[in-house]
């Protein structure tokens, strides 16, 4: 990690949802350099974020485009939706590409099923148990994990 | 005329027995169980237990070959996927969807799901009825840019004191009609208003406070 500090200077990252995953993109990308805007529902979520992370917290329904633009979303570069809520992070991410124009965004989707329809609107997903699954698959029929090289 | 209703609540209820009454065929697509059964044992409609935008559940429910698709939930993100869904899997022709924060409604537009909110019209009517007695009816027209409210005349009102003609109204606002016992009077400028006559008027947002002011007094 200490070779990718610095590499996301000047970026302006908003992130929806502040679970596991959520606060740990939240710290990474904090510490490589970016400003970072957190923002979830209720407030004892941002417990989860490292003491060293330098962004802002927002406590707030991203569903409403109020607290999407008080995030001042139409300035970011990427926007991460990483709710617990498919749905929701679906309506997020595609008011961020429609409405704020925000450049990338990626949504994190439990039910990879409508899947096609969301490359179809230009939303980028990524559906946790398929990466899950196909790294387990990787590793029955290769016996080792990728990126291991001997 | 097939149409599938997806959403909770009494809203669900009562568009659904609407919608039966009117002879269409309805299905409906709940995620409350219990509601499920009231509804299948209440309405002649198929009802299909489970999350909103699933799209095997969606096939269930009749999505291929269906006219309409209607999404009231009171989770604008479930609305909006079930929509998308309905649209763009099962080519569905004519599909709405509720949304509960007013700011949404421009946000689905943006989107391509055509949304409608009944806060700010309630919100409205709740507004104008209970700060002025007398007022019965207002509604929104074009979008909620031009108002239409029907006012009844208290004694003592400023416009029972003079000709029509005579009152001095804001700019683009107008009284269109006055009724008297029942009767309709088209109201030019020389008919003196009388205390209990009922008048409708035109009015914007911005002028609605002042129109109601010049007609019934400064204290309203």
């Amino acid at each position: 990690m200490q070779d990718k500090k610095g590499r996301m200077n000047g970026k302006y990252i908003v992130i929806v949802g502040c679970g596991r995953l959520g606060s740990y993109l939240a710290n990474t990308l904090s510490q490589w350099g970016a400003s970072v805007v957190i923002v979830d529902l209720h407030e004892e979520s941002f417990k989860l974020l490292s003491p060293h992370f330098g962004g802002f917290r927002l406590t707030g329904d991203a569903v409403e485009s109020g607290v999407m633009r008080q995030a001042k979303l139409d300035r970011a570069d990427l926007l991460v939706a990483a709710t617990h809520d498919d749905n929701v992070n679906l309506l997020v991410a595609q008011t961020a590409l429609k409405v704020f124009k925000v450049p990338r965004v990626l949504a994190r989707v439990y039910d990879p099923r409508n899947d096609d329809i969301y490359q179809e609107l230009g939303i980028e997903t990524i559906c946790p148990i398929t990466v899950a699954a196909e790294l387990f698959l990787q590793a029955v029929t290769e016996g080792r994990l990728p990126g291991e090289e001997r | 005329m097939r149409i599938i209703l997806a959403g909770t609540g009494r809203t669900l209820y009562y568009l659904c027995r609407t919608f039966i009454s009117k002879g269409w065929r309805v299905s409906m697509i709940n995620p409350r169980a219990e509601e499920c059964r009231e509804l299948a044992q209440r309405l002649k409609a198929v009802v299909v237990h489970g999350a909103l935008a699933d799209p095997i559940l969606l096939e269930e429910t009749g999505a291929l070959g269906a006219d309409a698709f209607l999404a009231v939930s009171s989770s604008d993100a479930d609305n909006l996927v079930s929509c998308q869904l309905a649209a763009l899997r099962f080519g569905i022709p004519r599909v709405l969807a509720l949304v509960n924060d007013p700011d949404n409604e421009d946000v689905f537009r943006r989107l391509g799901v055509e949304a409608f909110c009944p806060t700010p019209t309630i919100a409205g009517l709740v507004e104008q009825r209970s700060a002025l007695d007398g007022i019965t009816n207002l509604v929104p027209v074009a979008g909620g840019a031009v108002n239409i409210t029907e006012l009844e005349l208290p004694a003592g009102a400023p416009a029972t004191e003079q000709p029509l003609g005579r009152l001095e109204l804001p700019e683009e606002s107008l009284v269109a009609c006055l009724v008297r016992e029942g009767r309709l009077i088209l109201p030019a400028g020389t008919v003196e208003p009388r205390p209990g006559d009922r008048l409708i008027v035109v009015t914007l947002p911005a002028n609605h406070g002042r129109v109601l002011s010049a007609l019934l007094g400064p204290e309203r």
